[in-house]
């Protein structure tokens, strides 16, 4: 089968021998198949001669973690097609099966709603950074051809800025004591019209977007505004909460959370919404983002039953100077007080390069191969040599990744 | 039309340290004209003008009317490409030199050697590159690729400052240079590795001195980089025949006294053959005797701190130049433009004489996790911020007018081809790839 989505359960492992006269590959599914072909693209080199040889080999392989993501963030900078396509070619040839797609936030509304063509009319920097559903569409077969899931991120009720140029009322009107200010906080969680756009809303993302998980934010709700509006002060009186607005942030998101299952889609979360004890589906993955002490954070999240996905050590935005890389390859996700239960409840991680100071002209280099580097680790030297001519190799392939360290590729990289 | 006249006519020659690049633009209805007293100001001009012409709407061009009277504060405005530690291939050199001039950048200081490889195909040794380049194929610059620079750079009235350091950051020279390099000892024998330039050996001399005339002969401009920093001693302890040495010559066990007895002798080299020399701070620090124009480029941020080495180096009348705060390839999260904005080479404590000898500084791109995959955005528009802090009067400081001139700048660059990173969230109407 050929024509079905990558999915969390999808069998990626594979078999490879290569003998004379022939070499085969076995895959249960064809997305084992696409990783080893990958392999097996890799085996191949040339001699000084210009002939192409593989070595004999017998190899048995499949992933240790299910979810291997790349976040790539096109609000803080539009991310002309061509960029991410390439990007999701780069992620074959690492493996990476998951495009976490942080697609709108504050700073600009890309995503052309069918629903709401206002979002991005108003919302979006301008027409010409602009993601149509044939471009949507697109992303996706691009992806499920190299067994990669695109799982879009629609992050509310913080990082909404741009939604409400767009969709009038959405937003929290901030006062400033009787007085509305004229700007806007979080989706204003008090309304019904809220709801009545997010049921109509998601049910348009459920049907543009096959995988089987959506992933709805939830990250740093700033509440001040909420605190200052005296309808969402009377709600809260109303309804108990007190002073305590994360009571009234879970609020929205377990509204929110049931739209989106009624819809019979599994949602991630960030960890902020596992932290605020919102009611989560036992299916519910928290992606855990925060860099202090995530391990702890890890055996929170597992110790209450939930899938978790690990993005904090990986914030490939954050660039240093030096070789990096290193970090990233140390980093073991299950080194975290729990148990056998627990750990088996880490389905994998993501590396992030969110936007701010990020666009086309360096995204390549900047990924690349820094994100290779989320692998498994064995000893750093061999890791180092391993990374370098992987380097080289992508080079070969048209992907700019970045020097890992002093030297050459025989095949430098072409204008 | 543009009318542009040049008071000093010729065409033909090199910039120079003391090239005068001011000049006078004049926009009104009905006549537009730039006036320079060199074609090296008119250039500077040309690019001012450019960066005037704005289109509306219907795709109209249209300038405004204008006044402008310009000229740099600083005549030594550089940038450095390390092409040593990764091989830069000519054409990332030369979209760097048009880019350069975008900023009225005027000196390309090409670090050309180091320890990794030696990519520079030398007429008199042509073995260096044969044995010392990544690969003497595919991995070297041959004499008509350097005239290629030199020419390209000539046309956007940029130097070209050659570096070839020693004695340390040498290794690639070896494999093509036997004997040059010292052998260093593991107790009574060579251990099999090499360090810095022999300085005991009468055909190190021999040598330097043939490699620096050609070299001499190569590039045109006046001043050559010998470099002279970060030497590492621990070769020169172990080998027993340097240890005799130190003590023929009363040395004691001051290697700084060898070094500076090697680096005494390159500079005298340098001047016979009629060139000044630009050296890097170690040589001043170390005491070398150096001639009155040596100029002393300052890169350490600390010890001491680089605002107290320009005093130290000018208040001892020599000509300085800064990089220390403009080191581009130490890449930081977030907006580190600014803080290479804010720098002001002359704010130390000492006379109009001696901050008149400051004559400029370099961005510096070494290139250790840097080449063409990541080059073009790496340098812009973060170079920008050095260039306009080197031509523009130290009042120009106001760092909420300069990012928005700078990220205009970098949609500009974005127009005109170039990969240039952006400053921070935003967009630009024609993006990269789009």
């Amino acid at each position: 089968g050929c024509r079905g989505y990558p999915h969390i359960g999808s069998s990626e492992a594979y078999h490879l021998t290569v003998t004379e006269p022939v070499a085969v590959l076995k895959a249960d599914e064809v997305w084992g198949a696409l990783r080893g072909l990958e392999t097996f693209s890799q085996l191949v080199h040339e001699d000084d001669y210009g002939s192409f040889l593989v070595n004999e080999s017998e190899i048995d392989d499949f992933p240790r973690f299910a979810h291997r993501g790349i976040l790539l963030d096109t609000s803080r900078h539009y991310l002309p097609l061509k960029s991410i396509l390439k990007n999701l070619d780069a992620m074959a040839f690492n493996k990476f099966n998951v495009l976490h797609w942080h697609v709108v936030d504050d700073q600009s509304f890309p995503y052309q709603s069918i629903y709401f063509p206002e979002l991005s009319d108003k919302g979006a920097y301008s027409y010409n950074h602009i993601y149509t559903p044939a471009d949507v569409r697109l992303v996706i077969e691009y992806a499920r051809s190299r067994g990669i899931r695109v799982i879009p991120e629609f992050d509310t009720p913080g990082h909404t800025q741009s939604w409400g140029k767009g969709q009038k009322d959405l937003l929290t009107p901030c006062y400033n004591g009787q007085q509305p200010t004229g700007s806007f906080g979080p989706v204003n969680p008090i309304l019904n019209t809220t709801y009545d756009f997010m049921t109509k809303f998601f049910k348009e993302i459920s049907s543009v977007f096959p995988d089987a998980y959506i992933h709805l934010g939830g990250d740093e709700v700033n509440f001040d505004c909420w605190k200052s509006n005296p309808e969402v002060k009377e709600f809260m009186k109303k309804q108990g909460f007190g002073t305590d607005y994360a009571k009234l942030e879970s609020y929205y998101i377990q509204k929110i959370l049931d739209i989106v299952s009624s819809y019979n889609k599994g949602y991630m979360v960030w960890q902020e919404v596992f932290d605020n004890k919102a009611q989560l589906k036992p299916d519910t993955v928290v992606e855990v983002w925060m860099g202090n002490n995530y391990a702890h954070e890890l055996s929170s999240v597992t110790g209450a039953g939930f899938t978790a996905i690990l993005a904090a050590p990986w914030y490939l935005d954050y660039i240093s100077y030096g070789q990096d890389w290193k970090k990233y390859y140390s980093v073991e996700p299950l080194n975290f007080p729990g148990s056998e239960e627990q750990k088996k409840l880490v389905i994998g991680g993501e590396a992030c390069l969110w936007g701010e100071f990020v666009d086309a002209t360096n995204l390549t280099p900047r990924l690349w191969p820094r994100a290779s580097a989320g692998r498994n680790v064995t000893n750093l030297q061999d890791a180092y040599e391993r990374l370098s001519n992987h380097r080289c190799r992508m080079l070969r392939r048209g992907i700019a990744a970045e020097p890992v360290f002093v030297g050459y590729c025989a095949h430098e990289a072409r204008g | 039309q543009l009318l542009v006249s040049v008071a000093t006519p010729g065409c033909d020659g090199f910039p120079s340290l003391d090239s005068k690049e001011s000049y006078q633009l004049s926009v009104s209805e009905g006549s537009m004209l730039l006036s320079a007293d060199t074609v090296w100001g008119a250039l500077r001009g040309l690019e001012t003008f450019s960066q005037l012409v704005g289109r509306d709407e219907n795709g109209m061009y249209y300038i405004n009317q204008t006044e402008i009277v310009d000229f740099p504060r600083f005549p030594h405005r550089g940038l450095l490409l390390d092409t040593s530690r990764h091989y830069l291939p000519l054409r990332a050199i030369l979209e760097t030199l048009d880019v350069m001039a975008y900023n009225k950048f005027n000196v390309f200081h090409w670090h050309i050697v180091d320890d990794p490889s030696f990519p520079y195909e030398s007429s008199t040794f042509p073995e260096l590159s044969k044995q010392g380049a990544f690969d003497a194929v595919t991995h070297t610059y041959s004499a008509s690729d350097v005239r290629r620079v030199l020419e390209h750079a000539r046309l956007r009235g940029i130097r070209v400052l050659p570096e070839f350091d020693t004695p340390g950051h040498s290794l690639s020279w070896g494999p093509g240079a036997p004997g040059l390099l010292t052998p260093c000892y593991l107790g009574k024998s060579p251990s099999g590795t090499y360090g810095p330039i022999n300085p005991i050996l009468n055909s190190t001399y021999e040598f330097v001195s043939s490699l620096f005339k050609e070299v001499s002969t190569v590039f045109p401009d006046f001043f050559l980089h010998i470099g002279g920093d970060e030497v590492d001693f621990t070769c020169w302890k172990s080998n027993p025949q340097i240890s005799a040495f130190m003590k023929e010559m009363g040395f004691g066990e001051d290697y700084k006294k060898l070094e500076s007895y090697y680096i005494q002798r390159l500079l005298d080299i340098v001047s016979s053959i009629g060139k000044g020399s630009i050296v890097w701070q170690e040589v001043f620090d170390n005491g070398v005797k150096v001639r009155p124009d040596t100029i002393i480029h300052v890169w350490k941020e600390s010890s001491p701190p680089y605002l107290e080495e320009l005093a130290n180096v000018t208040r001892a009348g020599y000509p300085a130049l800064l990089s220390a705060p403009w080191y581009l390839n130490r890449i930081s999260y977030g907006q580190d433009w600014m803080a290479a904005y804010q720098v002001e080479p002359l704010k130390f404590e000492g006379s109009p004489e001696q901050k008149d000898r400051v004559l400029g500084g370099e961005a510096c791109m070494w290139g250790e996790y840097v080449d063409v995959t990541n080059l073009t955005p790496r340098l812009w528009p973060r170079a920008g911020a050095v260039a306009e802090r080197l031509w523009s009067n130290a009042t120009v400081r106001d760092l909420q007018d300069a990012y928005l001139r700078l990220a205009d700048f970098r949609c500009k660059l974005l127009g005109r081809g170039v990969q240039a990173q952006p400053l921070y969230t935003g967009y630009c109407e024609h993006e990269f790839g789009g």
